[in-house]
């Protein structure tokens, strides 16, 4: 008796973000511009500051600098500011009813630009090079300002629903009715070590 | 049918918590015709209550009250105020319970007569053997729906990706003893479904194919209209009468209001942090030092398992989160074998963490590419739990902070735990044969992590033959008050290399027999 039953592939999650249809056309436009050929820093830097923009309590300058600060701390290449943003949005409506907190970040940023400035002649999130941003990091990793910032991070960053298909995470599954017709056994690439 | 039961009624046995041990040792009472009382801490969550969603249960069901990381181990930096990962809440840490349902070996019961005397450690032998747990431990695993087991006639559970990724691994390697005795049901059991593969194991099964006594034991104690179950009620003091026997129990309830309820025996299962706790707070004018405590062993000796982890990251995707979160279990480790350089053994126990979780237990405090380029790769990831056995030493204790009190006016609990150089040698070759059993599927890249908080705490109530050395008998009933028994983990006298929850509940359902047996008697 063969126990051998027809190969299904393994079911993949793509780690993208779906696009709608519109989304999808304004993309491909995009592209067909050649906009993509440009650097994703060139491209960024004004999207960034539009993001900024939306640091209301903090204002757009230390916001700047926050959304450098997070991705410095936690680089994924593959995952826009956007979701950056999204992550210190608790923080600063934290911050919007706690001077503490408050104090602590802007003063953070400041002190942060300061070293930036007396180093590398440029505030921190003007600094082009990861490496002399990493590197002033380094100074202050182990000071209240950025361990606030980094803690936070941990959940402010990777408990964002939104960021998990990016990591090829699914999150919720009872509703579903668990993996057990989607894929809970499905690897396919362990061959004859099986 | 439900019990009401008067403060005044001195003919009820109190039970003091309502998880592995507590919540058993009720139902069992109960089925035996014994009326029962049980306080538990925590809030009644119900399965609606439940959600895939490792922050949300965790900050839902989690004991968050403030305790202490003392002493020389990681936690005092990692994990400061939260040395244990427990639960707060009816069904105790079977909430969280990973389902992992292990048999201690017949050594572990003899340690110290197979060790011999261990410089800088405590060990002692239990004054029960195996083979008299045995029979317990079969009813446990019918009681518990292990899948696998000959005892409960479940089905295995069905490997999933991260079990196949690691048993293939294992194989390779030489590895014999692979298996996975999950309490999950693996077909419909004892009025619950069968395992959907839905993941998220540790925050509550969803569906209750995961046993619980939150599901199972507790709703039919309560059924027998024998029990009484009072959630938010937080347990003070054991008071004591004249003679020295256990009264009642003077407990909080959640509007904060103090009752006495009378008592004819009182259990207390409420973990090995709790329990003590409450037996030191129950101190009084003739035992100053604490209740049950000639000893001084209350509180002394606590285990929580010589624990690592570590993350391996595949040349294909794995899927962890998908499907039961034990993955396969690799045994071989276990058994005794002194030429590994340490004493005692341990399991490889695969465990799938969600990205959330993932993200912090890695590496705690990390941060940068060496952090998010594995993060990266999470869909890749295999995941394992070292769970090994951790040698009693007396220093590694539960005491109570001298000034510091938490939101019930008690002082707050400090945690000392100082590892072994056993440990140390068994933490490395743990991690060294996950790393083997990794690379033998061609992972590129192997993380180790630094243990996360225990989930099993053990032994600060010890069984012992005499009362010199230890809080309890054989019975779990303390050497010094008769009606006054520890019914949770703190009675271990050794931890083993097994996940404690089995041998909770097969000790028992054991103690149950003891208790029902000696009331009918008059003995208690």
């Amino acid at each position: 008796m063969s126990t051998e039953t027809p190969r299904t592939p393994m079911r993949i999650v793509e780690k993208r973000i779906a696009l709608s249809r519109r989304g999808f056309l304004k993309g491909s436009g995009m592209a067909a511009l050649g906009v993509s050929a440009l650097s994703t820093a060139t491209l960024m830097t004004p999207a960034r500051d539009a993001l900024a923009a939306s640091f209301k309590v903090l204002g757009p300058a230390t916001g700047k600098t926050l959304l450098v600060l997070a991705r410095d701390i936690f680089p994924h290449d593959r995952i826009s500011d956007r979701y950056y943003l999204q992550a210190l949005e608790p923080l600063e409506a934290q911050a919007a009813k706690d001077d503490k907190l408050k104090t602590l970040l802007t003063d953070g940023v400041a002190a942060l630009d300061r070293l930036a400035k007396e180093r590398l002649k440029k505030p921190y999130a003007d600094l082009t090079k990861e490496s002399d941003r990493v590197g002033l990091l380094y100074v202050i990793e182990h000071g209240a300002f950025f361990q606030k910032v980094k803690g936070h991070l941990v959940t402010g960053f990777y408990d964002n629903k939104a960021v998990w298909p990016l990591f090829g995470y699914e999150g919720s599954s009872w509703e579903k009715g668990g993996y057990i017709n989607r894929g809970f056994d499905d690897i396919d690439w362990l061959g004859g070590d099986a | 049918m439900k019990a009401k039961f008067s403060l005044d009624d001195d003919s009820v046995v109190v039970i003091v918590g309502s998880g592995a041990g507590g919540g058993t040792l009720a139902d069992e009472l109960t089925q035996r015709g014994v009326n029962v009382v049980i306080l538990e801490a925590g809030k009644h969550y119900t399965q609606d209550d439940f959600e895939n969603d490792e922050w949300a249960m965790f900050s839902k069901i989690s004991w968050l009250d403030k305790r202490i990381s003392a002493g020389g181990w990681h936690h005092t930096e990692t994990y400061p105020n939260l040395p244990a990962w427990i639960v707060k809440g009816v069904g105790g840490s079977t909430m969280h319970f990973s389902g992992l349902a292990l048999r201690f070996l017949p050594h572990d019961f003899r340690t110290r007569s197979t060790y011999g005397a261990v410089a800088g450690a405590n060990v002692l032998d239990w004054p029960i053997s195996y083979e008299e747990l045995a029979p317990y431990y079969d009813i446990a695993e019918r009681k518990m729906g292990v899948a696998g087991t000959k005892a409960s006639g479940l089905p295995e559970m069905p490997p999933n990706n991260h079990y196949k990724v690691i048993a293939a691994g294992a194989k390779k390697l030489g590895y014999k003893d692979i298996g996975r005795p999950v309490a999950s049901n693996t077909r419909p059991n004892d009025g619950r479904p069968a395992c959907q593969q839905i993941g998220f194991c540790m925050q509550g099964c969803k569906i209750g194919a995961k046993w619980s006594t939150l599901y199972s034991e507790i709703p039919r104690a309560l059924e027998t209209g024998r029990a009484e179950l009072r959630p938010q009620s937080m347990v003070l003091k054991i008071e004591h009468d004249k003679s020295g026997k256990a009264s009642g129990v003077l407990y909080a309830d959640k509007d904060g209001r103090q009752h006495l309820q009378k008592a004819r025996v009182v259990c207390v299962a409420g973990n090995s942090i709790e329990s003590p706790r409450l037996l030191l707070n129950s101190a009084s004018s003739v035992f100053s030092d604490g209740l049950a405590n000639s000893s001084g062993q209350v509180g002394k000796n606590y285990m929580n398992h010589t624990t690592a982890a570590a993350v391996s990251i595949h040349k294909g995707p794995v899927y962890m989160y998908r499907g039961f979160d034990i993955a396969a279990v690799i045994s071989d480790e276990a058994q005794l074998n002194p030429d590994r350089g340490f004493l005692g053994g341990y399991h490889l126990e695969g465990l799938a963490l969600h990205l959330p979780f993932t993200a912090a237990f890695m590496k705690p405090g990390g941060w940068g590419r060496e952090v998010t380029s594995a993060l990266d790769q999470y869909d890749h990831m295999s995941c394992v739990w070292v769970c090994g056995e951790d040698l009693a030493q007396e220093e590694n204790s539960i005491t109570l902070h001298p000034t510091e009190k938490d939101q019930y006016g008690l002082p707050i609990p400090i945690v000392t735990k100082t590892d072994h150089t056993n440990d140390a040698a068994m933490r490395r070759h743990g991690l060294a044969q996950w790393r083997k059993v990794s690379e033998a599927v061609g992972a590129t890249r192997v993380i180790d992590m630094p243990p996360y908080p225990a989930s099993h705490n053990m032994g600060t109530n010890r069984m012992s033959a005499n009362a010199r050395d230890g809080v309890v008998n054989k019975w779990g009933q303390t050497h010094d008050i008769k009606n006054l028994f520890i019914s949770d983990g703190s009675q271990f006298t050794s931890s083993s290399a097994a996940n404690p929850t089995l041998t909770i509940v097969a000790l028992a359902v054991r103690q149950a027999e003891h208790i029902a047996g000696a009331m009918q008697r008059r003995e208690i």
